[in-house]
């Protein structure tokens, strides 16, 4: 083999080899990317059953209940509508009533959030203050506010 | 009074640094060797006042004095000494005056062991290190100064957040920071190759070991993390493709380039200015990761309170960092050509090959990483890039490179021949099927693709790499001169690569081995995992310094039949109110298991996270071991043989051998 076609098969190569990186890399991305969704994003109802995605809200005050082994059932809400979630692990230690939540996991045929993980959001202390106090709400009431959680609606339309 | 010395401290320090840029260009531009000498003088000076500054917080800290607001929000009269030590950097300021501290550190050491390298390059790098300097000094003066006094003073702190109080975290940001901040040097010398357009084997030789001590600390810190993350957080793993997490992983990809870059430009004069760009990335994105972790983008376990005018200013900082150093770049490096050949079945070859499979690795984890900020930051809807595409992406890339490795050991520079690398090959590639093969069925009783695979190229890189230190012994007499022949920068690059065959071993059989169990278990009963009965003895209350727990008892069943107790605890830190899980492991280099508390349940029973883990200490002894390797490297005698007869001449150097 001369030099020259020695170096370009080494080019070759290279490309090749650059190319089947990019094009795993755009597939893993593609399958792997996971939208995140409020509540009132889930009931418009243009979210596909059964896709894995992100629910982020607030723990609904007084909705969680035990249903045996380590089931836990709550709602989800953001400031108009919330979203029954259910969920079999253990739960993080921030998890509360009325804090903030993130959960991955699919929505079942019933219109259920059924959770693989689930992730709380830090306390007070360690997020930016406009969250915290978004989050907070208003204790009397269980309302809360849906600063943070402001709908996404060109995700929801894709 | 102390921290009022604390912030002078830092304003000279500020003063001496515009000074270590402004003196040195300036004697560069007049060839005025007084005004070159005047960088070293800077920068000590600099260091000094630096370390005061520190100094003062940390006793700030030990004396808990709650006049300052940065102590009241992360100290308490009830934590323990240690902790009151490291929560110095618990919290944004803290963190950057130990940036700052880092960075001075570097560059004092530039300045006292430099003294072989030309005055004139000496003292630019110096100035490089002083615009960083100043930069950084301006942001933490300007937006995070961490002596501000609190008026009214509060009589009790906010405390330390319960997760940074861990022996792992005490230390893994500063080996961390050690790394991030190390590739400044690199950086450095690489710009200060751009001004002066001289870059040859001479100029490499000078940067390999700066970057090889970076790049080692920064191993470290990673490993260290990893570990942290694993005993702290409660969940078992030992790396989430966090973008915190990646923040400091794409530094340590780029900054391993540049390690095998340089080896090429020192050996045979090439890739210049590829090692000039890569070291000109790596320290980007050095700054990048400071700029994700500090600026609030990010929510994880990492993004302490922060407001958005800091991470602006950081932004800024980074884009006039990095954009000058790449205009320079691009400007300059036609002058840095190379010369000679470059034949790709040659060891610079296969160098250049590991370059491009590392520089795509750390582009796609760079991609995953930003692209779900950059269409937050437009509004374009929140996504999140999970580990499954990290995944994805990652480990493929990584079988080449593993490949790469065994054949780097053994291929020549200049020109490789297919015989003598197949000759010499020929067994480890034989061990290494056979290991692949048989391992993971005698351990486990079955083969999964990722057990054989990880197998194959863990054992593959772990023998094939010691084939050279094997051939060097090999060539002498006797074993013992064979050893004493081995120059220190073959075994740390052995070491090294051994240690990255080990972290592979150890991924592949956690990952394909692993049990991961959550159950609820009343007091007595147990659960089966793997050949382990876990048996949930019962919760009971434990008080410690700073917090109340509840203690759950769990015996653990061998298949040997011994037991083994595990103290999982859930704590309660009342200072911040806060529920941290600290987790149980019986830790063998075979296999850890880890129990955690979940919840308990008004019926006595509990929610526990139990996991068998297989050679989980592989992962991080495999990041001990690259930590050892650099360790090596850097300390190899061609570097500092110079250095020593320069002292000779210099009388006065005793002090600084080490």
């Amino acid at each position: 083999m001369t030099k020259r076609n020695q170096r370009l098969l080494g080019v070759v190569a290279l490309v090749i080899g650059v190319g089947v990186a990019a094009a795993l890399g755009f597939t893993a991305f593609r399958k792997n990317m996971m939208y995140f969704y409020t509540p009132s994003d889930l009931l418009a109802g243009t979210v596909p059953i059964g896709a894995s995605m992100q629910l982020g809200g607030l723990v609904e005050k007084g909705s969680l209940v035990r249903a045996g082994g380590l089931r836990v059932e709550f709602r989800v809400a953001d400031c108009a509508k919330n979203i029954p979630v259910r969920y079999d692990g253990v739960l993080p230690d921030l998890f509360r009533e009325g804090q903030g939540v993130v959960a991955d996991g699919h929505l079942d045929a019933d219109h259920v959030f059924v959770a693989t993980r689930i992730l709380a959001k830090h306390d007070e202390n360690y997020m930016p203050p406009q969250v915290a106090n978004a989050l907070k709400g208003d204790p009397d009431t269980g309302k809360h506010s849906c600063m943070p959680f402001k709908a996404v609606e060109s995700a929801a339309k894709s | 009074m102390i921290p009022e010395i604390g912030h002078y401290a830092l304003i000279l320090a500020l003063g001496i640094a515009i000074l270590q840029t402004v003196a040195p260009m300036i004697g560069w531009r007049r060839r005025d060797a007084r005004l070159l000498a005047s960088a070293a003088s800077a920068a000590q000076a600099q260091f000094f006042c630096i370390a005061i500054a520190y100094l003062c917080l940390t006793v700030s800290f030990i004396n808990t004095d709650f006049s300052v607001a940065y102590v009241a929000q992360n100290a308490h009269t009830d934590l323990p000494m240690i902790y009151r030590i490291s929560a110095v950097w618990g919290a944004h300021e803290g963190s950057l005056l130990l940036w700052m501290l880092m960075l001075s550190g570097w560059t004092f050491a530039v300045s006292v062991f430099n003294r072989r390298i030309p005055a004139e390059l000496s003292a630019l790098v110096i100035a490089v290190l002083g615009v960083i300097s100043v930069g950084l000094l301006l942001f933490l003066l300007l937006t995070s100064n961490p002596f501000e006094r609190l008026f009214p003073v509060p009589l009790q702190g906010r405390d330390l957040n319960p997760l940074l109080q861990d022996f792992g975290l005490a230390i893994h940001p500063p080996t961390l920071y050690m790394g991030y901040v190390g590739f400044s040097v690199a950086f450095a010398f690489a710009v200060a190759a751009l001004i002066t357009g001289k870059l040859d084997a001479a100029w490499a030789r000078w940067t390999r070991p700066w970057t090889t001590t970076a790049w080692m600390f920064l191993t470290l810190g990673i490993t260290l993390g990893s570990w942290w993350a694993y005993n702290e957080l409660g969940w078992g793993g030992w790396w989430f493709w966090d973008p915190v997490e990646n923040a400091s992983f794409m530094p340590w990809l780029a900054g391993t380039a540049l390690i095998h870059s340089l080896a090429v430009t020192e050996k045979r004069g090439l890739l210049k200015s590829w090692t000039v760009l890569l070291a000109i990335l790596t320290f980007s994105l050095s700054l990048l990761g400071t700029f994700l972790v500090r600026s609030g983008v990010l929510v994880s376990v990492h993004a302490f309170a922060s407001d958005p005018a800091r991470g602006l200013f950081i932004l800024i900082f980074m884009a006039v960092v990095t954009g000058s150093a790449l205009t320079l770049y691009a400007w300059r490096a036609p002058k840095l050509a190379s010369v000679g050949e470059l034949n790709l079945f040659s060891r610079e070859g296969l160098l250049l090959l590991n370059n491009v499979f590392l520089v795509v690795a750390c582009a796609a984890i760079l991609i995953g990483t930003l692209y779900p900020l950059v269409l937050d930051a437009l509004n374009l809807g929140k996504i999140s890039v999970g580990p499954p595409y990290f995944n994805a992406v990652f480990l493929p890339l990584m079988v080449p490179l593993f490949v790469l490795v065994g054949f780097g050991a053994v291929v020549p520079w200049k020109k490789g021949r297919a015989g003598e690398t197949w000759n010499r090959l020929k067994l480890p590639a034989l061990f290494a099927v056979a290991f692949a093969i048989v391992v993971p069925l005698a351990l486990h009783g079955r083969a999964t693709l990722l057990a054989v695979t990880g197998g194959l190229l863990g054992s593959w890189t772990i023998v094939a790499a010691s084939q050279d230190v094997w051939r060097r012994i090999r060539a002498k007499p006797s074993f013992v001169a064979g050893l004493a022949s081995v120059p220190r920068a073959t075994w740390g690059m052995t070491l090294a690569h051994m240690g990255l065959g080990v972290w592979a071993l150890g991924v592949a059989f956690v990952i394909s081995y692993g049990y991961e169990k959550d159950v609820r278990l009343a007091p007595k009963e147990t659960t089966e995992i793997g050949d382990f009965t876990f048996a949930f003895i019962g919760a009971q209350e434990a008080k410690g310094p700073n917090f109340v727990a509840q203690q759950g008892e769990v015996t653990i069943e061998r298949p040997d039949h011994r037991t083994v107790q595990l103290y999982p605890q859930k704590r309660f830190y009342p200072s911040q109110r806060n529920v941290m899980t600290e987790s149980a492991v019986d830790a063998t280099l075979m296999r850890d298991l880890y129990v955690s508390l979940g919840e308990g349940f008004e019926d006595g029973s509990w929610s526990l996270r139990i996991y068998v883990k297989p050679m989980i200490r592989l992962i991080w002894l495999g990041g001990v071991l690259m930590f050892l390797g650099g360790c090596l490297a850097a300390s190899d005698r061609r570097y500092r043989l110079a250095t020593a007869a320069e002292r000779k001449a210099a009388l006065d150097g005793g002090a600084q051998a080490a």
